[in-house]
């Protein structure tokens, strides 16, 4: 091995190294013994950072404890965009791994020169470089931030599957036992000397306009700083966290608000989206050529759902000066919030710092960004002393951007013996996406509040593939004509962005109960029927593998008990997944048990992987049996985990996971996989147990006594 | 604000300086600097605060810290700590029960308080303790593999 050359500057790297490019933006070598890692990708309790030390040590030949990890920060961790979409092993630790394969080489080329022998005849053992000849050095001897300084060729090949020692192994998670001791873990957790608390009273609806606020008896209060008001967006700062929420209330109740109805028809939002304006897109027009014997057809919704983080969204701010704030935030993409607060503030990139800090569960695009905007505003009225806003309960489900409704349409013209020939899914709902930092203007929150509004950019789908609403909407099943359309509409009343899977759980949840229906229709095996259109080998795999694992053919139906699969590929690029669902219906739905076969290609972390396929399988079963954002005419009821039920412990199924390893195959994400065949698995179990087909979202006993009508 | 009330947190005695009412959390986070006691909903409703109180788990968000007024008040911090780990502890990492973790302080709180007073609990025993507890990463089964594993580590 060779020191790497020198490419073209534009030739393209591998994963995100492209965009950034230096070494050192990726990792240090240091003389005491360690390796710091610097990715751009966050924790957000899914074990990323762990999985990356991992490909870090087994690319550089170092022992996983020599490992640090440094959260990412605005402007020097690499720009990874937004830790979301399942990629950051794939996009991160692509980058990751070809950046240690080189550094190795550059190491490997310093210390050849110095041991005077090949750099091919070194070998690594945990940081010690030793030659033939017994020779030797370390990464540490040699450590120079000067050798990392440049730009990655991408030219040096990481190492093969069969080469790899740690990645492949159930490494334990790095950031759990600080948690499970309790010391510091969270952005809630963080307080700074001097700290002020901050809260915000949210509009009294979502269109509502701040009439006059009486702020007297709050401002009269001891230790209440200031309130704070700029339009619609009021606030208060305070010395102490609930004096600071009591101030809130006070001043809530001191507020006069200017309401209208701007939402839909809660018992009739279907309606409403075939209705509403909107984009359409075709994404998949294939005609058969033989003309099918019958037509069947169905449709199937999913509601407004909350992410539902259990920790509400957090943020800190402190100015210095007018000009420039630092920002700490469990925000999934900080450059990406910079942006925002750069075109909320009138403030350029450089004078605003954003920090990574940990915060819990976020699943999908949740308030962390919004957080973030509130703390800065507040803070500007705080004299330099820094400000840490948490939301409210209330505030956390009812004002986060919740994941879309949709509503689906399948046709399905079949052969004589039942078999698929032409195939239809027309899919309607907003957008999936306001993230922020790719709009015009800004896509926080408090933006529309100020005195002079910025318009909060509608929802728009990501680039397909995999894109937000077309995501999974297309099957994978073999059909001769398929043809899938995609209606973006263009009225956001309820404020919605990414939710885990995005537009995958519906589509999933719709494709996979009509595959059921339609081997139903046919006499089939619902197993049978889907291997019948299945020849994507991987995919055929994981249905076999849960099938077998679930004991599908031996099952015996009983009373009120039934099973159900549900398969995808996860963006028809990613995961493969099937899962086979078990239930019970008595009063309400139990499902009893949930068998998984996931395929992510190379394995990096097992224990890892199926924590996350579990994770998002039970997420997903809460979801479809039990989640719906409630709303009237103005603003959203369902802001208290008594009105936003999730599954509990006790409701909570037995989950079996088999992993499907490919070595040979690159990582993909493990944590959406599940998610839309969970659903529909769900949904076939209970129209094998009761014989009634519920098309929509959540499976409560009043929608099964509807489907039954 | 300036009270004093007296009580006995992790087994030392301590003093908080704060009103009557003010609920149990603030005081044990932000005036005794406490922070492994989570804040989820306020309301009782999600159980991520829950600490002991005389042995009962209960939530923090929602009790007056008049309530606590010379009690024995536990936290997750005084169960154990990474020098000398507590059985649940030790089992929560064994299990590797967590994603994201915010929820388990008051999970390991109540399971402390399950075996206490059941000290080989069923599985639905454990789940039927918990039952007070959301987690929305969906490590719920994880969880209730590592309290029957601790039942079984009874150092």
């Amino acid at each position: 091995m060779s020191a790497p050359k020198k490419d073209a500057p534009d030739a393209r790297l591998p994963g995100n190294l492209q965009g950034n490019r230096k070494l050192s933006q990726w990792l240090r070598i240091a003389s005491a013994g360690t390796v710091t890692v610097t990715p751009g990708k966050v924790e957000i309790g899914q074990g990323i950072l762990t999985a990356l030390a991992q490909i870090a040590a087994d690319e550089l030949e170092v022992n996983f404890g020599r490992i640090r990890l440094v959260p990412a920060a605005t402007p020097a961790s690499p720009n990874e965009g937004v830790t979301s979409g399942s990629l950051s092993i794939q996009d991160s630790g692509t980058a990751l791994r070809y950046a240690c394969a080189e550094a190795r080489a550059v190491y490997l080329a310093e210390a050849a020169a110095e041991l005077g022998v090949d750099a091919d005849s070194l070998k690594v053992d945990d940081g010690t470089i030793s030659a033939p000849n017994g020779r030797y050095t370390s990464y540490w001897a040699l450590a120079d931030d000067a050798l990392l300084d440049r730009e990655a060729t991408g030219s040096v090949a990481p190492k093969p599957a069969s080469a790899h020692r740690i990645v492949g192994q159930s490494i334990a998670r790095v950031d759990l036992p600080n948690k499970i001791y309790g010391l510091p873990s969270f952005i809630q957790d963080l307080a700074l000397p001097g700290m002020l608390y901050g809260q915000v009273v949210r509009p009294a609806s979502r269109a509502a306009r701040l009439v006059s606020v009486d702020d007297t008896p709050v401002t009269a209060m001891a230790g209440v700083l200031r309130v704070v008001r700029d339009g619609s967006f009021l606030g208060v700062l305070a010395e102490h966290e609930e004096l600071a929420a009591k101030a809130a209330q006070m001043l809530a109740a001191g507020a006069k608000w200017e309401e209208r109805d701007t939402l839909p028809d809660a018992g009739n939002v279907q309606s409403w989206l075939r209705a509403a304006p909107r984009e359409t897109k075709v994404i998949v027009d294939r005609v058969a050529e033989a003309a099918p014997v019958r037509t069947l057809s169905a449709s199937y919704t999913r509601p407004f759902t909350a992410h539902a983080s259990i920790g509400p969204s957090c943020a800190l701010a402190q100015w210095q000066g007018q000009d420039s704030v630092r920002v700490w935030t469990h925000s999934q993409g900080v450059y990406n919030l910079r942006t925002d607060l750069a075109l909320t503030l009138g403030l350029a990139h450089e004078a605003i710092v954003v920090r990574h800090v940990e915060g819990a569960g976020c699943y999908g695009h949740n308030p962390a960004d919004d957080v973030a905007l509130d703390a800065v505003l507040l803070a500007r009225d705080a004299g330099g002393r820094p400000v840490r806003v948490l939301w409210s309960r209330e505030d956390e489900l009812g004002w986060e951007p919740h994941g879309p409704a949709m509503a689906i349409d399948v046709s399905a013209g079949i052969d004589a013996s039942g078999n698929v020939v032409q195939w239809t899914l027309e899919n309607y709902s907003n957008g999936h996406t306001t993230r922020p930092g790719r709009a015009a203007t800004p896509a926080l929150l408090a933006a529309g509040h100020l005195a002079k509004p910025f318009e909060m950019p509608i929802a728009i789908n990501p680039p397909a593939p995999p894109g937000g609403s077309e995501r999974n909407a297309a099957p994978l099943y073999e059909f001769a004509g398929c043809r899938v359309v995609c209606h973006r509409v263009l009225d956001m009343p309820l404020r919605v962005s990414a939710l885990r899977s995005l537009g995958g759980l519906a589509n999933v949840f719709a494709i996979e109960s009509f595959m059921d229906e339609l081997a139903h229709a046919a006499s089939a095996d619902p197993v049978d029927y889907r291997l019948r259109h299945l020849v994507d080998p991987r995919g055929r795999s994981v249905v076999e593998a849960a099938a077998l694992r679930a004991n599908w053919r031996a099952w015996e139906k009983a009373e009120g008990r039934g099973h159900g699969i549900g398969f995808a590929r996860y963006k028809n690029l990613g995961a493969y997944c099937a899962v086979v669902a078990e239930v019970e219906a008595a009063r309400e739905i139990r499902v009893r048990r949930l068998v998984i076969a996931a395929d992510v290609g190379l394995v990096v972390n097992p224990d890892g992987v199926a924590n996350q396929i579990e994770g998002g399988a039970i997420q997903a079963a809460s979801q479809t049996l039990k989640e719906a954002v409630r709303f009237d005419r103005r603003r959203v009821v369902s802001d208290t985990w008594e009105t936003y039920p999730i599954l509990r412990f006790s409701e909570v199924p037995e989950v079996v996971v088999e992993i499907v390893n490919r070595p040979d195959q690159p990582s993909v994400g493990a944590g959406e996989a599940a998610a839309g065949p969970t659903a529909a698995a769900i949904g076939n179990a209970v129209f094998h147990a009761l014989g009634v087909r519920v098309r929509d979202l959540p499976i409560t006993p009043e929608h099964i006594v509807a489907a039954m009508g | 604000m300036g009270e004093e009330i007296r009580l006995t947190v992790n087994g030392e005695k301590r003093v908080a300086h704060a009103a009557q009412n003010t609920p149990l959390i603030y005081v044990l986070r932000n005036e005794l600097g406490l922070k492994g006691t989570r804040l989820g909903c306020g309301a009782n409703q999600c159980g991520a605060c829950h600490v002991l109180i005389d042995g009962q788990s209960v939530a923090s968000c929602d009790t007056p810290l008049w309530a606590a007024a010379d009690k024995n008040v536990v936290t997750i911090e005084g169960l154990g700590t990474p020098a000398h780990a507590h059985r649940l502890q030790r089992a929560f990492i064994a299990e590797q029960a967590g994603q994201c973790g915010y929820c388990l302080s008051g999970i390991i709180i109540s399971a402390e308080a399950l075996l206490a007073r059941t000290p080989d609990p069923t599985e639905d025993e454990v789940r039927a303790a918990l039952d007070r507890h959301l987690c929305r990463c969906g490590t719920h089964n994880r969880a209730v593999r590592a309290v029957l594993r601790a039942a079984k580590d009874a150092a």
